[in-house]
């Protein structure tokens, strides 16, 4: 996995609660058994006046003018503002997948759905929670200032703004030590083998039924 | 020890370590696979060199790419057909407890087949790479869904990391009116919590309200607690959940039957158990539901009007009921009533089981679908729930009302396959997502029970199925 330190990326703003993963990437680009490659889809129903399909030449379909990736002056960004509930909807990895492959590495919103808040980290997108209060001064320094960029320090766990307002955000330390060395959690769980392998074991003796 | 609710129990017996933040390794039991989450952790295992840690923990059918009808063509979209035979090569290649491939007689949405073939038991932990894997917890199992990374990690290790959520017990007291179903339940404890209500909990349904649903119907509200937020629903064993168990297919037998079921029985909450949040609702009071808008908290009864934007004082909301107003078609104030429906969906891992088939049955009886509907899919859970009806005449009865009645799929739940709803077209359907282009670019969904699902084919339009 991609290592996470420290970022100054331009931030987009996306206005809207309840984000889920079926419009962060669509299901027909889910028939893909590959990892990557998702970018140029990502909001494909949002950022396309035309339908999608997998295997289409992004260069040859046509972008909507009103959404907001689409919009010059947030061209390049890697920090996607969102509202509550960013991510609720369906398991699929899909959607960090192709948040990633588009170039974001971080995403702040006042509240995560939990199975794509743990997702994000398996891909080196940190998410980040803040306040509600916090999220809405962001949303109008971003709107009024073009070029608007946020510092990210996984490592001291904040966030500062080009005002030098910076606030600080909640990691586990297990996370943050995988993101920030960019581990293989396998690896790392693999570690424990003998006391997997114990605790399966009283399991069989005591639950036989579970191993038939 | 302190008294332990369900999900206390089920948490500590799992642990197999725990570091110093709280993170720990959670043993599993179960891992369910389907084609579309799992071709990438099969070639991350594979490029690692890596091999699975006990194969005989899986149990796997294709279920969302696959077509509702020809099955004698086979899969006809290449892509789709692509991902299935690649679960065949990886099933083959790394082994399973069990597969039930495309054709199979027990083909299934895996929610619907997990329990079906007694895969899913009580107190197991079982993940798979679904968000609704929050159904199995109707078994008193600790079941969620994970991403495709987790996936490959159970693969290789039988463990999850994972951090524990806190204890949410939402009861339902009294009993249902009759024409309200498991599925009216679901849809008001989120409109009633919200989407975002259970993020962070894992949510008890408790109450002789809950008591009193077959385990089909626990089944379809512990699938619908995703939808509320929360990763987890559990609803606690007792004789039901046993009786239900008892004799399929990878159900303990015999002698081990005894000491599980003996077991099982256990798996509830202490009567002095602590929940760091609890919501009552009177079941009594709950009437049949329908979605207006383009998340499931957006719900009101049958007999409500679409909300009025200008009377919702927050902004963010507002704009959020204006979005799915207009994303809708619908205009502040119609009746949902008078709301007229194009499609009607009648599936799902929500609500594709026998009795499901047999509530829309009993509604549809004799009558025919509405002209200006032009399609109701019925389509099973699984083959053996198909089976299973048209041993009980009940495809005839769907046929003769001008129904199709389908092969088993995820189907138009989210329109992998070529089930799907057309830009504008609206409709009734019994799945658990109302997202926007969730059925379809365009498609509009309104989320309600099967009965209500046929109620509203019959009629054309939104309508109360207790006066029907
Ligand atoms: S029926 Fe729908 S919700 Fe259920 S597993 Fe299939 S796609 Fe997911």
């Amino acid at each position: 996995m991609k290592a996470f330190t420290t970022l100054d990326g331009l931030v987009c703003p996306l206005d809207r609660a309840n984000v889920d993963t079926d419009a962060i990437i669509p299901k027909q680009f889910l028939k893909s058994i590959k990892r990557s490659g998702f970018g140029p889809n990502l909001f494909d129903e949002w950022r396309y006046l035309d339908h999608g399909e997998p295997g289409m030449d992004p260069s040859s379909r046509r972008p909507n003018p009103d959404f907001v990736l689409n919009q010059p002056r947030y061209r390049g960004a890697q920090v996607l503002l969102g509202r509550e509930n960013f991510g609720c909807g369906s398991s699929r990895e899909h959607a960090p997948w192709a948040l990633e492959d588009y170039g974001f590495r971080v995403v702040i919103a006042p509240s995560f759905a939990d199975i794509f808040f743990n997702n994000c980290y398996k891909n080196g997108v940190l998410p980040i929670v803040l306040d509600a209060a916090v999220v809405e001064t962001l949303f109008a320094e971003c709107f009024a200032h073009e070029g608007y960029t946020l510092h990210v320090d996984l490592a001291l766990q904040r966030v500062t703004a080009p005002s030098g307002a910076s606030w600080a955000f909640d990691i586990t330390g297990h996370r943050k030590d995988c993101l920030l060395k960019g581990l293989d959690e396998i690896g790392l769980t693999l570690h424990h083998a003998d006391a997997i392998r114990a605790f399966e074991e009283r399991r069989r003796i005591e639950q036989p039924w579970l191993f038939a | 020890m302190s008294a332990q609710t369900l999900y206390d129990k089920l948490w500590s017996s799992h642990v197999v370590h725990e570091g110093s933040d709280g993170t720990v390794l959670l043993y599993i039991d179960r891992h369910l696979v389907h084609e579309v989450t799992s071709p990438q952790a099969y070639e991350g295992l594979k490029l690692a060199g890596r091999t699975p840690w006990r194969s005989d923990s899986v149990v796997a059918t294709a279920d969302h790419n696959t077509p509702t009808d020809h099955w004698e063509r086979g899969i006809v979209d290449p892509v789709s057909r692509q991902q299935v035979e690649t679960l065949d090569a990886n099933i083959a290649h790394f082994g399973a407890r069990a597969y039930f491939p495309f054709r199979d007689a027990a083909q299934g949405i895996v929610h619907v087949m997990g329990p079906e073939q007694g895969a899913t038991l009580p107190g197991m932990t079982v993940v798979c790479g679904d968000s609704h894997t929050s159904t199995h917890g109707a078994f008193g199992a600790l079941a969620f869904g994970i991403g495709t990374s987790e996936v490959e990690h159970v693969l290789a290790t039988q463990c999850l990391v994972a951090k524990k959520a806190r204890n949410m017990r939402v009861c339902v007291t009294g009993e249902l009116a009759a024409g309200v179903t498991a599925k009216d339940v679901a849809l008001a404890v989120i409109g009633r919590i919200g989407t975002a209500g259970g993020t962070g909990y894992t949510i008890e349904f408790a109450g002789s309200a809950i008591r009193g649903l077959s385990m089909e119907g626990r089944m379809t509200l512990c699938n619908m607690a995703i939808e509320a937020g929360a990763r987890a629903g559990l609803v606690a064993v007792d004789q039901k959940t046993i009786d239900y168990v008892a004799g399929r297919p990878l159900a303990p037998k015999a002698d081990a039957w005894a000491r599980a079921s003996a077991y099982w029985a256990t798996l509830v909450s202490d009567p002095d158990a602590h929940f760091d949040h609890e919501v009552v609702l009177d079941g009594a009071e709950i009437e049949p539901q329908v979605t207006w808008g383009t998340s499931p908290e957006m719900v009101l009864p049958i007999g409500a009007k679409v909300p009025d934007p200008r009377a919702e004082p927050d902004a963010t909301r507002r704009a959020g009921i204006e979005r799915a107003l207009a994303y809708m078609g619908l205009d502040a104030n119609t009746p949902l009533a008078e709301i007229p429906v194009d499609k009607v969906f009648i599936g799902s891992c929500t609500n594709s089981r026998i009795e499901d088939l047999r509530a829309a049955a009993a509604v549809v009886r004799g009558r025919r679908k509405a002209d200006s509907v032009t399609q109701v899919l019925v389509v099973p859970g699984s083959g053996l729930v198909k089976a299973q009806a048209e041993a009980e005449g009940l495809d005839r009865i769907f046929l003769a009302a001008g129904f199709e009645w389908r092969e088993p799929g995820c189907s138009m739940c989210l329109a992998m396959n070529a089930d799907r709803l057309e830009p504008g077209e609206r409709c009734a359907s019994t799945s658990n997502r109302n997202f926007e282009g969730r059925q379809g670019q365009g498609g509009r969904t309104h989320l309600v029970s099967p009965a209500m699902a046929t109620a509203a084919a019959i009629a054309g339009h939104f309508v109360d199925v207790r006066t029907f």
